[in-house]
């Protein structure tokens, strides 16, 4: 008797894992698909995109999509164009957003928490909004079609409040005896923040570095209102221009741009996931 | 940052400004006045409105779903995770572009729904489809950085708890709702903050997939505000197009935040 109800317990908790599995692999098709059939559909000719019944594979591989990725439009250069301006908005938002947070969380200064509310107000103004007196003092200093705006936005813009805060949050719970015994033998604040809590804050910069890269990376709207010139595109806007001389869609080397600016990032994602999904949840925005 | 320039969009708002020509000339609420009357306008505040709480509930609700069913010890969870949180880290125009293609109406979708002997409506170009198409497309990309947090929480939520509540009696669904919703609901607080203020500013998915049509079906109001100033050149009135939009983003916000003591126990 004993044993045929725990067998059958058993097979009850068997059949509600399977169960389990089943909805998850059925879930995961909305998120899984898309990557998966724009990856293949780059390795099509154009005129099986739209071929019935769909099918992810292609009935013959091709790699003249990818050919005129290149052949189409300064591909590299916007490569290129992306990956500098992404590492160069990193590097700046890691380093002002800490001193930013590490002042919030440790200096005293006047009107400290009204300044800091007002940068969280900040987060609630969106991009599309300031665009317009951005637009007129990006002209006004000749900076139109360059990448400065690109660049520089990100870093002061709302976005880079949310780094601040996360800094805050992690410079909050830091202890301050490590700080108070530097200070004792006489290290500046300066020299603190520098030697002492900024490298010992390494799951913060992972979450800040990993966000500000990839918001940069991505980047959409501020390049289709900033830049005029191939050449100077970023792969979001170089994505959306692919046509040929009849301005006809070119959509195999559209898939195929877009798979070139995706795949990489997705292998970097699953092979440090742990550090970009546990970075984000738990220095992100638990505090 | 955001705050000075937003002072301007303020004093904008308050002009007649075309950049073309360069006039800028003081009328005081006229472009609020011409807001209230413009149809495009208000199609627009209902666009943002249904696609904000189209996108506010689908994400929080297969978020929280998909963190409960991942919050356990099994093989092959981290896959799992893995691929609900991947499109988080994928270009929003590659995103879009690819979605644009799955439901054009010979695409992948229609397809698939053709296999099965259903006739799929033309998604992005028939009004009754297009905006619960965008929100798909939103909330599959965003999701899974929801569901992150939710999982974070859910590992805070004690095991002894649970199944207190189980011996008691609890049905797994009651407990859901009177121990687990509880102990979460300051991250429900701060996901649901985030996700309102995200979706009112959604423009690439809007200008790649469907121009703001058919009609003013999806015409947002980024999207409006960016066509009123960038396509019409008309700076003061997006700027007054642009006040509205933050003070319905603030309104939001501020209705989520004091609402918390009735449903948040602990201060977030």
């Amino acid at each position: 008797m004993r044993s045929d109800a725990s067998r059958a317990a058993r097979q009850r908790s068997r059949i509600t894992t399977v169960t389990l599995y089943v909805l998850l692999i059925a879930v995961s098709v909305p998120f899984l698909y898309p990557t998966l059939w724009m990856f293949f559909s780059s390795f099509k000719p154009a005129n099986e995109i739209f071929m019935q019944p769909p099918a992810l594979l292609p009935r013959e591989w091709t790699l003249d999509g990818f050919v005129q990725v290149f052949t189409a439009q300064p591909f590299v250069q916007q490569y290129g164009n992306s990956m500098y301006i992404a590492i160069v908005v990193t590097a700046a938002s890691i380093l002002l957003s800490a001193m930013a947070g590490y002042a919030f969380a440790r200096i005293r200064f006047p009107l400290r928490s009204a300044a800091f509310t007002l940068l969280l107000a900040a987060m609630m103004v969106p991009t599309e909004v300031t665009i317009i007196p951005i637009f007129t003092a990006v002209n006004a200093l000749g900076l139109n079609d360059t990448h400065w705006p690109l660049i520089i936005l990100p870093i002061f813009g709302p976005t880079a409040v949310v780094s601040v805060f996360i800094f805050r949050q992690h410079f909050l719970s830091f202890p301050k005896e490590y700080e108070e015994a530097a200070r004792l033998d006489g290290v500046s604040r300066v020299g603190i923040f520098f030697r002492i809590a900024l490298p010992l804050a390494t799951p913060a910069i992972a979450a800040v570095g990993i966000m500000a890269f990839l918001r940069s990376f991505n980047m959409y709207f501020e390049a289709l209102i900033f830049l005029r010139t191939p050449e100077k595109f970023t792969l979001g806007l170089a994505i959306t221009r692919y046509q040929d001389f009849y301005g006809e869609q070119m959509w195999n080397t559209q898939l195929g741009a877009a798979s070139l600016t995706v795949v990489p990032i997705l292998v970097v994602f699953l092979i440090a996931q742990k550090q970009f999904v546990q970075g984000l949840a738990q220095t992100g925005l638990k505090g | 940052m955001g705050v000075v320039p937003f002072l301007f969009v303020i004093w904008y708002s308050f002009n007649e400004w075309r950049p073309l020509t360069g006039e800028m000339e003081f009328i005081g609420l006229d472009n609020y006045t011409r807001l209230a009357g413009d149809p495009t306008f208000s199609a627009s505040v209902v666009a943002s409105l249904f696609f904000s709480a189209g996108v506010l509930v689908l994400n929080l609700v297969i978020a929280i779903s998909l963190a409960v069913l991942l919050n356990r010890r099994m093989r092959g969870i981290t896959a799992f995770r893995t691929i609900f949180f991947s499109p988080v880290v994928v270009s929003v125009v590659a995103w879009s572009v690819t979605w644009g293609f799955l439901l054009a109406p010979d695409g992948g979708i229609n397809g698939a729904l053709q296999l099965l002997g259903i006739d799929g409506p033309n998604w992005l170009a028939d009004p009754s489809t297009s905006l619960i198409s965008l929100v798909v497309v939103q909330v599959f990309k965003g999701v899974g950085m929801n569901m992150v947090l939710f999982l974070a929480a859910l590992q805070g939520v004690p095991e002894e708890i649970r199944e207190a509540a189980q011996l008691d009696g609890a049905s797994p669904w009651r407990s859901f709702w009177s121990v687990t919703v509880p102990m979460i609901a300051p991250t429900i607080l701060l996901t649901g903050i985030l996700t309102t203020i995200g979706s009112l500013e959604v423009f690439a998915p809007v200008q790649l997939l469907t121009g703001g049509g058919p009609g003013d079906s999806t015409n947002v109001l980024p999207f409006f505000l960016y066509r009123t100033a960038f396509v019409s050149q008309q700076f003061g009135y997006a700027s007054a197009i642009g006040v509205v939009l933050f003070a319905i983003i603030l309104a939001l916000t501020m209705l989520q935040w004091t609402s918390r003591r009735k449903w948040v126990n602990d201060e977030v």
